[in-house]
């Protein structure tokens, strides 16, 4: 079906706090708000027709509070409103968090990058979004305020389906909190697309902690296979506490692939992605290991 | 739904003006007289629309009237009179043959400005990541490369 984008087929009120506090007043006073960050997202499904009821649209990327990156207490802590080109050139990303770095250069284009924002990238909730696997395996922690105060959840938490998250309506996300990692962590982010800037067909994040030949912890994401992010936990079990090699690798990127359960898609079939899901993996278990000061893995 | 009231310096001019909150930037430009911003797409993809916002490259179809609300829009035709880096842009892609139609050029010479800008290098791939969101459906891409990469190799000079 022909889609005339020319149109935004919905009218809506425009709001624009300067403040969280004057945010969060607004999203607990007015029915139907819906938050617009960079609005690359938000902005084209509602052309496209898809199915959002919002009437008032409540623009957050002016609040300069929420527009950060911090190193605290070996936390790295980032705003919500970050654009993701301020992420992927940041220092602090690039020495603890460099495969979220990776991840976002991998996103889209530069002039989309230069309005889309981190907290815009988890709230669209996308199975396929390219910020969640690396924010998965780094275990990052998501900090969701409203008026009566703030809480904490975990990534795989946030997000429930495509497209859904446990947002309440008058909650915001206002702060995306990582833990540094450990020394001897290595990890690995790699998409499949067909051109460069595409939506990815699969994508992986792969994060292991080494003690001398051992991978001691594991973490393995995966995109584009589920209705939302997932981890792999067989395969992160099947690693844990073994010494790494080839056989290892291979060996978890098999789990991988018998575990998910993708669809076809515009984008890619399930056959597809389960058989390139055994190779990125393998691939990423092996430049995560190599970052992590392990031996190189030959074939 | 209320109008509300904007200013957006457009090339240097402050514009003031009521818009509805739905329209986007894209549309603002147009509605202003900025005819050199094309609207292709409309849905992000094809780039033709791109503009510098604040200091970045931006798709103004993607982007609504209203963000721009106290900011600073430059549209390739506008840089082209005061700015050398654009100037040599648009020499370069005359001389190169990067235009055929012309649709894609003035998205095309702001993803070329912002790459070079931000110390892109005389590389073929950064280049062609950096005009990954543009497309051109008559040139196939060589001679605009080539374009770029003239002129980020007179830059880095």
């Amino acid at each position: 079906m022909h889609v005339n984008t020319r149109i935004m087929p919905v009218e809506f009120e425009y709001l624009e706090p300067k403040t969280k506090a004057e945010a969060l007043e607004m999203l607990a006073k007015y029915d139907n708000v819906k938050v617009l960050a960079g609005g690359t997202d938000l902005i084209v499904k509602l052309k496209t027709g898809a199915d959002i009821k919002v009437d008032y649209m409540m623009n957050v990327k002016e609040i300069e509070e929420l527009n950060y990156i911090k190193l605290e207490d070996n936390l790295v802590k980032i705003g919500a409103v970050t654009p993701l080109s301020t992420i992927e050139n940041n220092e602090i990303i690039n020495k603890y968090l460099p495969i979220l770095s990776e991840a976002i250069k991998a996103m889209a284009a530069i002039a989309v990058r230069n309005m889309g924002t981190i907290g815009g990238n988890l709230c669209n909730s996308s199975p396929a979004g390219d910020t969640i696997p690396p924010l998965t395996v780094y275990d990052a922690k998501l900090i969701l305020a409203g008026k009566q105060g703030t809480k904490e959840v975990s990534v795989e938490e946030f997000i429930t389906g495509p497209g859904k998250n446990i947002l309440a309506q008058d909650e915001m996300l206002v702060e995306v909190v990582v833990p540094a990692p450990k020394e001897n962590t290595g990890a690995a982010f790699i998409k499949k697309t067909r051109v460069k800037a595409d939506i990815s067909k699969i994508n992986t994040a792969v994060l292991m902690e080494r003690v001398e030949d051992k991978c001691v912890n594991c973490r393995i994401a995966m995109g584009s296979v589920a209705a939302k992010v997932v981890r792999i936990l067989p395969a992160e079990e099947a690693v844990r506490g073994q010494k790494v090699d080839l056989n290892l690798c291979q060996k978890a990127a098999q789990i991988v692939s018998d575990e998910i359960k993708p669809i076809d898609d515009n984008r890619s079939t399930a056959e597809y992605r389960k058989e390139i899901a055994r190779v990125i993996v393998e691939d990423a278990m092996k430049i995560a290991w190599q970052r992590s000061g392990g031996e190189k893995i030959n074939d | 739904m209320s109008e509300i009231n904007i200013t957006v310096t457009v090339n240097g001019t402050k514009i003031n003006a009521n818009v509805k909150p739905e329209m986007n930037l894209l549309k603002f430009l147009r509605s202003q007289g900025f005819y050199d911003v094309k609207c292709g797409c409309e849905m992000g993809d094809c780039g033709t629309c791109t503009v510098i916002f604040n200091g970045s490259s931006v798709k103004s179809c993607i982007t609504l009237a209203a963000q721009a609300d106290g900011g600073t829009v430059w549209t390739n035709k506008g840089l082209g009179e005061v700015d050398e880096l654009t100037q040599k842009l648009q020499k370069a892609f005359v001389e190169h043959g990067s235009i055929q139609c012309g649709f894609c050029t003035p998205g095309m010479i702001i993803a070329g400005k912002a790459y070079i800008e931000k110390g892109g290098k005389p590389d073929r791939n950064e280049i062609k990541k950096a005009i990954s969101g543009n497309l051109c459906r008559c040139t196939g891409y060589k001679k605009i490369v080539d374009a770029i990469y003239d002129v980020a190799e007179q830059m880095s000079k």
